[in-house]
């Protein structure tokens, strides 16, 4: 697509303020105090609902890229990662502000008793270096290192969900919903991968 | 400690004690200088079909949580897994005309229609707290009888060890049976001494009217030093039995959910811990609640686990 670098810098602009709505709209409905009878809750799993969805997006544009042969998914990318980032820190944040009160104690007799809770901690902090890296600067700086180090993020897509399963009561639907997003998408990525490696065996033995 | 009272208590002193009761709270709230501890529950006694019914023993001078609280955030997975969806969908439910099937080890079994239980047991208000073991809690007032009192109009036998509830089996109407999150009906079980404990009792209201839909309407079991899902909703079926019944929750995670269920802060949920509560309705900033040890009933039950390690029968 060859359109204007403005044309794109106002795209980009949408797409950030549509990615900030969920927080908008949460923090109003906090504010008026809509969030029902344990706003709490509402907050924490909004952001958490939120934080996956947007790892899920940011997954699924490289496969939308391979398939539609079309490259401008990829400008979004890193806007996806960094929200699913940043709904990633305000589940964290909640949970440890608002859930614990930002009390050591709550959190020493709640954190170890609950393994989903650890599988959070665990998300939360890898996704800590793909935030921190995720500037150009440091993408160049990395060079080839930095692809290696992003691939972390099928790591995380997997500890997420766990965290989600092993925190669900009976019910598991909306977990499996996201369980097969992610399949498909890292599935794509294993497909592609395994074809490549089919075709260099093919190649290396056709030149032999 | 919310109680002061002992369980064992004179029948010839429940008038008393609920006058005392209802007084101590007029008194509480007017010493508090709050006009707003007494207002919901002097407003609603103007409308309520049951603002006449005295409060009883046991029930705790406790501050009731939001009416539109308690109403939006239910668990009834007969309806849906979600709270909201669970307290809308259950109103397609009819409750009348509705009777209870009573089996096993009694003298009369029979099928009561509710009018009828509800003519032969007073109701009273019970001001208790309910903790619900995904750690939240609230404060209701309930209208019902203790289940002890109707159990013995039906003349249990010297068998009758446990006692077997039921909910109302309808998936053309409570669409969530017909999935699988749990084996339907849901089925609750007490052993007798905690069904007969004057703490024990059948509810029928809440808030001076009837029970919603959405809170297990018309008739369900409320056991306050347990987590709420023993206190099972829409009860159609009570059986005395000699072993101990199997119970829904404990047949879907056996690992997750005992028999006894009690509130326990210092044995935790597998998965999650049972140390703190968060309380429905209080502000964002509101730190939880410490979770008491039988849900703050222990002077009451405490005894009638005497000797049991509460760590393997959970």
């Amino acid at each position: 697509m060859a359109l204007d670098k403005k044309y794109w810098t106002a795209i980009k602009a949408c797409v950030f303020l549509l990615s900030l709505l969920p927080f908008v709209l949460l923090l109003k409905a906090a504010i008026q105090d809509q969030l029902g009878a344990n706003p709490v809750e509402a907050l924490h799993h909004g952001c958490g609902d939120w934080a996956l969805r947007f790892l899920c997006l940011g997954l699924g544009l490289t496969p939308y890229r391979k398939i539609t042969g079309q490259s401008w998914p990829i400008r979004f990318r890193r806007m996806m990662g960094l929200f699913a980032f940043f709904y990633a820190t305000l589940h964290f944040l909640v949970y440890v502000i608002l859930d614990l009160s930002g009390s050591w104690s709550a959190f020493k007799d709640e954190v170890p008793d609950s393994p989903y809770i650890l599988m959070g901690l665990l998300t939360f902090f890898l996704m800590i270096p793909l935030a921190v890296t995720s500037t150009k600067a440091m993408q160049k700086r990395l060079a080839a290192n930095w692809r290696k180090l992003h691939r972390l993020v099928y790591i995380i897509a997997i500890t997420a969900l766990i965290h989600f399963f092993w925190l669900v009561k009976a019910d598991y639907t909306q977990p499996l919903v996201y369980a097969l997003i992610i399949f498909v998408l890292l599935g794509f990525r294993m497909l592609l991968f395994l074809g490549k490696k089919i075709n260099k065996i093919q190649s290396a033995w056709a030149s032999e | 400690m919310l109680i002061k009272r002992k369980a064992n208590i004179l029948t010839s002193e429940i008038t008393d004690r609920a006058v005392f009761e209802s007084r101590r709270r007029f008194i509480k709230a007017a010493a508090a200088g709050s006009a707003a501890l007494m207002l919901p529950t002097l407003a609603e006694a103007e409308n309520g079909i049951y603002a006449d019914v005295l409060t009883g023993p046991y029930s705790a001078p406790l501050s009731p949580t939001d009416y539109e609280d308690v109403t939006s955030y239910t668990n009834y997975y007969e309806f849906s897994t979600n709270k909201k969806d669970s307290s809308r969908l259950a109103q397609a439910l009819k409750t009348r005309p509705w009777s209870v099937t009573v089996e096993g080890e009694v003298a009369r079994p029979g099928i009561y229609d509710l009018e009828d239980i509800l003519k032969d047991n007073p109701l009273e208000e019970r001001i208790y707290r309910f903790r619900c073991v995904e750690a939240w809690s609230m404060i209701v007032p309930w209208i019902g009888f203790p289940l002890g009192q109707m159990l013995k109009r039906f003349e249990p036998t010297s068998n009758a060890k446990f006692v077997e509830f039921t909910t109302i089996y309808n998936p053309d109407v409570m669409i969530g049976q017909r999935s699988g999150v749990l084996e339907w009906p849901y089925t609750e079980g007490l052993r007798i001494d905690e069904a007969m404990h004057p703490l024990t009792i059948m509810a029928t209201g809440m808030y001076d009217d009837e029970l919603p839909k959405q809170n297990g309407a018309p008739l369900r079991l409320i056991v306050p030093w347990k987590y709420g899902f023993k206190s099972i909703k829409a009860v159609v079926k009570i059986r005395l039995l000699e072993n101990m019944p199997d119970t829904a929750w404990n047949k879907s995670a056996p690992r997750e959910y005992g028999f006894y269920a009690n509130v326990n802060p210092e044995v935790s949920h597998p998965r999650w811990s049972q140390k703190r509560e968060r309380v429905l309705g209080s502000s964002i900033f509101a730190a939880k609640r410490n979770t008491e040890k039988f849900n703050g009933y222990g002077e009451q039950v405490a005894s009638l686990y005497s000797g049991m390690d509460l760590k393997k029968y959970y």
